[in-house]
């Protein structure tokens, strides 16, 4: 059965259930493919090693961004909206890593218009190092009768700020 | 950082500021937004998520299929060739724009918001728009002395919804010549 998380289920400083993910050179080249990043830094080794001084090609940004966002779903289900993420780069993920995925609750809140957000630190580290790091603002069901996809207009307000 | 700077940087030129706040490079995706990109990222990223392959979930909480969010940006990627173009095209132009006009050669983006609006859908005729939202005065930073300036991109569908918003913050520099960090 798949998970539907609600907001009343989370509380700050929860700790989400970490995500370790091999990257080869597939990972790479699928992802940037499949987000139409021709560039050849992300499918070209000779190009990224002799261009851009990297030791290898390496993921892309919006292809992280599909990674975040799977991490962040596959922990509340799919009445889990995302709202806005925040995204700072710090080095690259090359094949031969492992990614690992883990996150905290820094907030919880219900805007004016009654949807249900929670704010996460989520970090994307190879060893000990955090190569990307994204703050993630998503709305959660209030209850059994709420879906956070039904909101339109002045009822949904990713903009809106937390109370962390 | 600091604003001592090592490198002399040209003031900006006026039809750079009268960009700030306009919109530049209105236009439309190479194609409707399709469900084949749509498995390929999930399958590229393991995503199981049932409102990407399951109709009946797509049809109970998002009213039919969607995209997922993240996927705001692929829809105004223009295409490697395309006939009659001889020169790939740059998504963020107005990046590269700046990078020319203020005449420096170098640049990274330092950071990248995105706030999801409306939900992407089969078939939607996503349209973009950027928009220079500020430049900074001169930094010198690790990398070098420049200015950091924001740019937003818009998307909109057929129908004029917004979408979605990606806001960019870059750093265009020149490298410290004199070596000091």
């Amino acid at each position: 059965m798949t998970t539907r998380l609600l907001h009343g289920d989370v509380a700050v400083d929860d700790t989400l259930p970490p995500l370790g993910v091999d990257v080869t050179a597939t990972t790479v080249v699928l992802g940037a493919l499949a987000s139409r990043d021709w560039r050849p830094m992300h499918h070209d080794k000779d190009f990224a090693v002799e261009r851009n001084g990297t030791r290898d090609i390496f993921l892309n940004t919006p292809n992280q961004a599909a990674w975040f966002e799977r991490y962040v779903t596959d922990w509340t289900g799919p009445t889990g909206r995302l709202g806005r993420m925040t995204f700072r780069m710090n080095t690259s993920v090359f094949p031969g890593d492992h990614m690992v995925f883990g996150a905290t609750v820094t907030g919880t809140d219900i805007d004016a218009a009654g949807c249900g957000w929670v704010d996460l630190d989520v970090a994307l580290m190879v060893g000990d190092v955090a190569t990307t790091t994204c703050a993630v603002r998503v709305a959660l069901p209030v209850g059994d009768d709420d879906n956070p996809w039904n909101r339109r207009g002045d009822g949904w307000r990713p903009d809106s700020e937390g109370e962390s | 950082m600091s604003d001592v700077p090592t490198t002399d940087l040209a003031a900006i030129p006026d039809g750079v500021l009268a960009r700030i706040g306009q919109v530049q490079y209105e236009k439309e995706g190479g194609f409707p937004v399709e469900h084949g990109y749509i498995w390929s990222t999930c399958a590229a990223t393991e995503n199981g998520n049932p409102l990407f392959w399951d109709d009946a979930v797509a049809a109970e909480l998002t009213d039919g299929p969607i995209a997922p969010p993240t996927m705001l940006s692929v829809w105004f990627r223009p295409h490697h060739w395309s006939p009659g173009r001889t020169e790939p095209a740059v998504p963020l132009q107005a990046h590269f724009d700046l990078k020319d006009d203020l005449d420096l050669p170098e640049a990274i983006i330092s950071s990248n918001t995105i706030t999801f609006h409306d939900p992407v859908r089969i078939g939607d005729r996503v349209r973009s728009r950027q928009v220079l939202k500020s430049i900074s005065e001169p930094k010198t930073t690790k990398l070098g002395r420049g200015r950091f300036w924001v740019i937003d991109v818009e998307y909109l569908n057929q129908d004029d919804a917004l979408l979605g918003v990606e806001s960019y913050t870059a750093f265009g520099y020149r490298r410290d010549e004199g070596g000091s960090s």
